[in-house]
Parts: C-alpha cells; structure tokens; sequence
C-alpha cells in the first residue's frame, strides 16, 4: 500500500482518537449546572432519601414508585427519616414537582448536561406547563 | 483448569482489586482517574503510531493477494470482481466488505469427524465466530461512541439519536441500553469458544484470554454502575470534563467501582499497541486483501532490484566460439 495513503489514514487516527480533546477546544464547552434549591424545597429541608443517595438513585426508585402505584394502588412512601411523600411526579403539594417547583432548574439542568433524556416526561407533565 | 486462562483471569482480578483499594484504601483517585489516564491515551497513540510506521516501512515486493474467485482472464470467462479484482476499485469494495462485515471470517469453516460409521473427515461452514465477532465489535462500537457524552458539553444531537436507538426498548429505569447487554453477551460468548471448543482452546494463549477477560470486567463494571449499584453521574462527568479541558478535578462521592472501571478502560488503551488488538491497523494493511490481482496484466518490478550481471548465451557463444568449433559444437553465428 501507498506509504503516503498510510500515513494520511493514521493522521485521520490520531485526530479521531484526540476528539474528546480538540472538540472541546473547538466549540463552546457548556459548565456543569449548579444544582439549585428553590421554593419549597428550600425552606423544608427533607427529602425522600440522602443528597448522594438520591442524585444517583432517584430513576430506580422512581421506577419502584410507578409499580407500586400501577400495580399495587400503594401510594404513600414512608422514608427513612420518617417523613411520608405522594407516589407521584407531579400531582399535589406532596410530590417532587410539589416541593421542587421549576423542573427546569431541577430535573432538566442535570440531565440535559449528562444527557439522559427519561422517558418520564412522555406520559407526565409539567403542571406549570399546562397553566 | 488451565493456566492459559486462569493467569490472565488473576491478572484482571487483580488490575480490579489495585484500582477499587488504590481508592477506597489509600485515596488514590488522582492516579487512577487522571494520570493513569492520561498516560495511558499517550501510550496508545504513540504505540499505534510506531507499529503502524513500522508496518509501512517495510517491503512488499509482490502482489500476494489470496484470492476466492476467477482471475481476470479471457474476454468470455467471467471475472469475480469482488473477491478477484485487478482495478483498485474493486480492491476497495473488498476492503469496505472486510473492514465493515468481516467477509473472511464469513467463509470460516471448521473440520470434523462424521458422527456416522463412515467416520470421514468432513468440512462444514462455522458461522457462529462470525456472529459472535459481529454483535461483538459493533456493540463495543456503539458502546465507545456512546461515552463520548461524558466528553462533550453540551453533547452533540448525533450522540442523542444513538442513545435513543440504543434504549428504544425503554426497560426499566435507567433504561436500558441494548449495546451493554450485547457486548457482555457476545464476549462470553467468545470467551466459551476458547475454553470450550478443544481444537480453539489449544491454540489459545495467554495474549486471547487477557483481552477477552478484560473487557468483560470492563463491560460488567460499566453495566454494574449504570444499573445496579449507581453512582452520581454528574461528579463522573465532572472528572471526564475535567480531563477533556485538561484542567482535571476529582469529584467528591464518586466510590472506586468507577476508578476500577476506568482503570481497567486505560490498561485496555496502553495495552493495545503492543497487542493482538492491533488488528484494528492492521486490518487496513492486509497485503492479501489490499492488492489489486494483477500480475498477468501489469509487471510488478521488485523495488530493490539490483543490476545483476548477466551473461547471456550470445554473449558466451561470442567468448568460446573458436574452441566450440574446434571440439565441433555447433554455434548460432559462425565467425
């Protein structure tokens, strides 16, 4: 093979496998979301599980929730610190959305900079939204 | 037991157990998640680089193709373009076909004994490695690129598409992505060929088992962290960003199933130059695959050819004429 075709194609390599790097140089890198506290969730202080626990558990127990709801009609949630919460997303002052009042400050800062895009929001609404 | 497999399988083990105590013991997270990492891009590229120059600087004074069809002949014999081409053309269609669908392997057949009386050795058409080699190096593929959202901000639309492909059977919560579930799949897969097809597991050293193994426990720590024992997917993406912009930061929180993880991802990359893994370069540099089959056609001179001295019969005849007449030979030219 052409030494000059070899060396073209390791040169295309090498700029590939250096992507994460130059890409970043290239475009304007976006800073991680703080995230942010409003509302209620500010003043009350208690949520459904510890802040590390939730932030990489919160999807398996909202999954736990929906089948516990769907299938079981249980739809209070006692946690461990004692305090119960509404199964639910959205409905009530005693929900997620309830407490955490901008699902875009809260729910989608983080997950538009990790891109995760749950699937939650196809069956849900923001009831801010509907108003 | 077999001490082929069972010294690279400690050898993971143990690459595991030094990352995840290295962090959980001793608070090494700086070496394994920055500059373990950074040492082991470097190697990587450097080791690629040196191998594939090497590989190109060396000869290939003949066309060696192998090849699997008619050779283009007389005007009303029909040539196999693909398999036998003479024009670079079809010499590309047979790289693409190589590169992207793995045609050699394809062919693959295996020998054995008929189970009947006759006891006759027969050749039949293993596909199976093919599968398994396909759903394996695609679903790494997509595995790979899918990462590259913990290196970009915000991560490009092209990344997303993949994800939603990816997770389109929307299982459970985190959903799931089918591209894990394959490659863990189709690695053991290969993995249970070598150990326990006899004819694959004598030919099997070392250099098979180690990559093999290592990225099963690269695959099961992935899937173990995205699905069952979490962690906080912002603090990783932090580290990533951090590494990517080369200002790196250790998040707090993040446990050392992660580091081990990245660890065993690095020893992967620094290993891979030095390994069988370079078939990766290598595929595109086969000589029996990249040469067009046209030695009839074309005369290919051997580059370093030197002047050989030749003494042809007119000239000898020229030099010994008189005595070949005398001892009555008889010549072409006389006088």
């Amino acid at each position: 093979m052409n030494k000059n075709l070899i060396i073209a194609g390791l040169a295309v390599f090498v700029i590939a496998v250096l992507s994460p790097f130059w890409f970043n140089l290239v475009t304007v890198t976006q800073a991680a979301p703080k995230p942010e506290l409003l509302g209620k969730a500010k003043t009350e202080k208690k949520c459904v599980l510890d802040k590390y626990d939730m932030r990489a558990n919160h999807m398996s127990l909202l999954d736990e929730w929906r089948v516990s709801v769907v299938r079981d009609a249980d739809r209070m949630y006692t946690a461990a610190n004692g305090h119960s919460f509404n199964m639910s997303l959205s409905t009530g002052e005693n929900s997620c959305l309830g407490c955490h009042e901008d699902k875009e400050k809260f729910c989608d800062s983080c997950h538009t900079y990790a891109s995760v895009s749950p699937y939650c929001w196809e069956c849900h609404t923001n009831p801010k939204e509907i108003q | 037991m077999n001490q082929k497999y069972l010294i690279p399988l400690t050898t993971v083990f143990l690459l595991f157990l030094v990352a995840y105590t290295g962090v959980e013991g001793a608070g090494l997270q700086w070496f394994f998640g920055i500059v373990f990492p950074y040492l082991a891009v470097f190697a990587f590229l450097a080791g690629f680089v040196i191998k594939v120059m090497g590989w190109a600087s060396s000869a290939v004074p003949f066309r060696i193709p192998t090849t699997c069809g008619q050779q283009k002949s007389l005007p009303w014999i029909k040539q196999n373009c693909i398999d036998n081409p003479d024009t670079s053309t079809g010499v590309f269609i047979r790289m693409v076909l190589e590169i992207f669908l793995f045609r050699s392997l394809f062919r693959n057949t295996k020998a054995a004994f008929n189970r009947n009386v006759s006891n006759k050795l027969a050749y039949s058409w293993e596909i199976f490695l093919w599968l398994g080699a396909l759903a394996f190096h695609y679903s790494f593929l997509v595995v790979l690129l899918r990462h590259f959202r913990f290196f970009t901000s915000p991560v490009p639309s092209c990344l997303k598409w993949l994800e939603y492909f990816d997770g389109i059977v929307q299982l459970g919560l985190p959903g799931l992505f089918v591209s894990g579930v394959v490659l863990l799949a189709a690695t053991l897969f290969l993995l249970a060929r070598r150990i326990f097809d006899t004819k694959v597991t004598y030919i099997s050293q070392a250099a098979d088992y180690f990559p093999l193994f290592l990225i099963i426990g690269i695959a099961a720590t992935g899937i173990a962290m995205r699905y069952f024992t979490k962690v906080d997917i912002m603090g990783i993406k932090t580290l990533t960003m951090g590494l990517a912009t080369f200002s790196p930061v250790i998040p707090e929180g993040v446990g050392g199933l992660f580091y081990a993880h990245v660890f065993m991802v690095s020893v992967l990359f620094a290993y891979f130059p030095a390994s069988k893994l370079m078939h990766m370069g290598g595929i595109f540099l086969s000589p029996t695959r990249n040469m067009a089959n046209n030695t009839r056609a074309k005369r290919h001179v051997n580059p370093w050819n030197y002047d050989v001295k030749t003494h042809t019969y007119a000239e000898y005849e020229d030099h010994f004429r008189d005595k070949m007449i005398e001892a009555g030979l008889p010549v072409d030219k006389k006088e």
